[in-house]
């Protein structure tokens, strides 16, 4: 074996090969069956996408690094069960593009935060943490309520999406826009349209408190209110979810 | 340095330089109602700043036909000064989010400085900056010497280095306007991670190109290790990075992959970061640099084949215990813990080489700081491995996963393993390279030796501590069967050791700010005339490798 590599080692583009043959088998055996074998993703026939409003919700998400001191992901453990709620299933996170399970819980976990607290309490919340919870180490994010939501480019967002696989229609494409000022102001005329694409269980509410104005508070906030709460698949019976 | 090329690169650096201003041009355009358009433009300012320096530089006399006598040591030297920089830029935005801990309105009410956004700054600024630029300089330093052949040509080792310096420029600039792909240590965007790939291939290039002229029949250890980290890091950048943009004139894309795949792909890609990035890099370093200080050869040639070949195989099938008891199906949870065990065999065999390879050297390692440097580095390499073996346990996972013991682990690696053997192998190559005595105060390197070291175990022992505090406070129950702690309870018990860690962060931070005044005065210091060749004395030190005369 060694007079082998004595004679593998004089030659680069040998070496080279061995290396790339070597270190691609791991990727290979762990990840390529995770897209072949079906009982990896559940199949939650309820489950829905998100709206133009929580898509842009959860870039804010993203751009704030929110992901790096919350998880996403409730383990198959008793105390986070009892802690955060049920386990999180692979088909909860199947519209995520990235994921954000997480790493590192410097606060608590949020995968089912949606609906746990007011969009008050919320608004509040992400203004001044320490306002509702004095011993929070988060940070203010005080600029989100005076910082206008954009909102011309989420046709184009949406798009994007669908281009990796997540199933929205054209009418969803060209309404994402009016969808998403519909959402944060439910007397509006368009806010029907996001009951009508979305379905009735759609959070239509003035999410920060200001109806006339959308702003990335309404977007983060209407995110965070709708985390665990794509799919009811969770919260169902082992065999009825697992099938 | 514009003097160092020939006329035909000064041609060929221009046109490329052009090439890349006119890339910039249409990013600011394109993007100009985007953050995108402020990367267009800082694209074109480097670019055009680039352009100014090769035209005032155009007419100076080309380089003589004696540089081939010479290795080509000028982008080495601007590597090591450009990590020196990002270290302390790194280290100091890293103590900054560590206060943030402790006092978290030290944000100014602005979104560039909060927590989620510097973060990234500090470990891209850390791991790509400081390290990614001394695996660059120290790879063409080695590679040469390894080889006895000079770097192909002077023009593709500037674009590699700085083309990688400005690929780390809109990295952390991004996160700060809020640029991320938000996949930890890959958060850089799509245009950023192109840009990259293209910097990488020349790199690789400027590898087989050297490598195929080399004068020695043998490839050296430490080549083997930076090969496989050149490539498997191109394997694993390209394959995470897979993702749509929203459109030419959007900094933001979407990931080709979601959920479970782009859990597995993207723990596939962090773990494997360590692996190939802080890991096989720096033993790259390690093998060379330290038989060289110490002076004595390689303990075992069988030993370094053993881990080489045990660590590219095997650690590319750990990244799934970041994922367990997820979603993620359960047999991939026990392929990665059972290779994440089975790891510490190559990786003891590397620490164990390199502390078997002192022996005979001891009395060094207690007088000479830049070789304790290294020694200790060893040691760290050894511990955290062990204690990364440990925490791929399931069971143990169950404990530390989500507490700062990750935290705590992550940093025995990066400043106990990664940071300790590049101070090592950095105030070993400034003198030779600048062709002085030695660094400009011993003492200094002291000073800064038990800094570090107080530093890392500070911190360390600040976030075994909150860890495992953490972890135990979250699965309390009390006698009537319901949870003991709130979660803000766990938040309250960790103050004191968010405290301790910052200190330690600072005390690492104080001790890379004496490196570079030391650095920086040394290279001020007069050159030595007498003894010019020690410095390039030949390999026979190394295993491996016969006695011949040095190539210069």
């Amino acid at each position: 074996m060694f007079g082998l590599h004595y004679r593998l080692e004089r030659k680069a583009v040998g070496l080279v090969l061995a290396i790339i043959a070597v270190a691609s088998i791991g990727g290979i055996v762990e990840i390529a069956p995770l897209f072949t074998i079906h009982q990896t993703v559940e199949d939650a026939p309820d489950m829905r996408v998100y709206t133009p409003l929580e898509l842009a919700g959860r870039n804010i998400y993203v751009r704030e690094g929110c992901y790096a001191c919350h998880s996403q992901m409730i383990r198959t453990l008793r105390d986070e069960v009892e802690r955060y709620g049920p386990y999180s299933l692979a088909v909860e996170s199947k519209y995520d593009h990235p994921m954000l399970w997480g790493s590192k819980r410097t606060g608590p976990d949020l995968a089912r935060v949606g609906g746990k607290y007011s969009d008050d309490w919320h608004v509040a919340h992400l203004n001044n943490p320490r306002a509702v919870m004095p011993e929070s180490i988060m940070p203010a994010y005080a600029w989100l309520s005076r910082t206008a939501l954009r909102t011309d480019d989420l046709g184009l967002q949406l798009k994007a999406m669908r281009s990796v696989g997540v199933p929205y229609t054209d009418e969803m494409v060209t309404n994402a826009a009016s969808d998403a000022y519909g959402q944060a102001a439910p007397d509006s005329p368009q806010a029907e349209g996001v009951t009508k694409r979305y379905g009735a269980a759609t959070n239509v509410r003035a999410f920060d408190g200001a109806p006339g104005t959308l702003t990335e508070m309404d977007a983060l906030v209407s995110y965070l209110q709708i985390l665990g709460r794509l799919t009811n698949a969770a919260h169902m019976p082992v065999a009825a979810a697992g099938r | 340095m514009i003097g160092q090329l020939t006329i035909g690169e000064r041609q060929s650096a221009l046109l490329m330089l052009l090439v890349l201003a006119a890339i910039g041009i249409a990013m600011a355009v394109a993007g100009r109602n985007d953050p995108l358009g402020a990367h267009g433009a800082l694209v074109a300012v480097a670019a055009l700043a680039g352009i100014f320096a090769v035209i005032s530089g155009y007419y100076l006399p080309e380089p003589s036909g004696e540089r081939f006598e010479h290795y080509y040591d000028e982008p080495t030297k601007a590597g090591i000064i450009l990590a020196m920089g990002w270290a302390v830029f790194g280290l100091f935005v890293g103590d900054w989010v560590a206060w943030l801990f402790v006092y978290p309105d030290l944000t100014f009410d602005a979104g560039w400085s909060s927590f989620g956004r510097i973060r990234p700054v500090h470990t891209t600024a850390v791991i790509f900056g400081f390290g990614g630029n001394a695996l660059i300089a120290t790879s063409l330093y080695v590679l040469q010497r390894t080889s006895r052949a000079r770097l192909p040509d002077q023009l593709s080792p500037w674009f590699v280095l700085l083309g990688y310096n400005l690929f780390c420029l809109l990295a952390v600039t991004g996160y700060m306007m809020g640029i991320t792909q938000s996949k930890e240590y890959a958060e850089p965007e799509w245009y950023a991670d192109i840009w990259l790939v293209i910097v990488w291939v020349v790199y690789f290039l400027i590898y087989l190109r050297t490598l195929a002229r080399r004068r020695e029949p043998h490839i050296y250890v430490a080549n083997w290790y930076y090969m496989a980290f050149i490539l498997v890091v191109a394997i694993l950048h390209i394959v995470n990075n897979l993702a749509i943009p929203v459109s030419l004139g959007h900094a933001k894309s979407y990931s080709a992959f979601s959920g479970v795949q782009d859990a597995m792909t993207q723990w596939w890609y962090g773990h494997n970061a360590v692996a190939f990035f802080l890991t096989a890099g720096f033993l790259g370093m390690m093998y060379y640099y330290l038989p060289k200080r110490a002076n004595r050869p390689l303990f075992s040639y069988r030993l370094s084949i053993i881990s080489f070949w045990g660590i590219t195989f095997l650690y590319m099938w750990a990244g799934s215990h970041h994922l367990h008891y997820t979603a993620l199906p359960h047999w991939v949870q026990t392929l990665g813990m059972t290779f994440s065990v089975m790891l510490l065999v190559p990786s003891w065999a590397s620490a164990t080489n390199a502390l078997l390879t002192l022996n005979g050297a001891w009395d060094k390692v207690r007088d000479d700081a830049t070789l304790r440097f290294m020694m200790v580095a060893a040691v760290f390499y050894g511990l955290s491995t062990f204690e990364g073996s440990f925490m791929a346990i399931r069971s143990v996972n169950s404990l530390s996963h989500y507490t700062d013991w990750t935290i705590g682990h992550v940093h025995a690696g990066a400043l106990g393993w990664v940071a300790m053997i590049t101070f090592g192998a950095i105030y070993a190559s400034v003198p030779w390279l600048w062709k002085r005595e030695g660094m400009y105060s011993a003492r200094l390197v002291e000073v800064h030796f038990w800094l570090a070291v107080a530093g890392t175990i500070i911190y360390v022992f600040a976030m075994w501590n909150s860890g495992i505090i953490q972890g135990l406070m979250w699965r309390t129950y009390n006698e009537s069967g319901t949870l003991a702690y709130s979660f803000v309870d766990s938040l309250v018990a960790m103050r004191p050791y968010y405290i301790a860690r910052a200190i330690g962060g600072l005390l690492f931070l104080i001790g890379a700010v004496f490196g570079c005044y030391n650095i920086w005065m040394t290279i001020r210091t007069a050159p030595r005339t007498a003894g010019e060749a020690v410095a390039d004395s030949p390999d026979s030190v190394l295993a491996g490798t016969p006695a011949l005369q040095p190539a210069e």
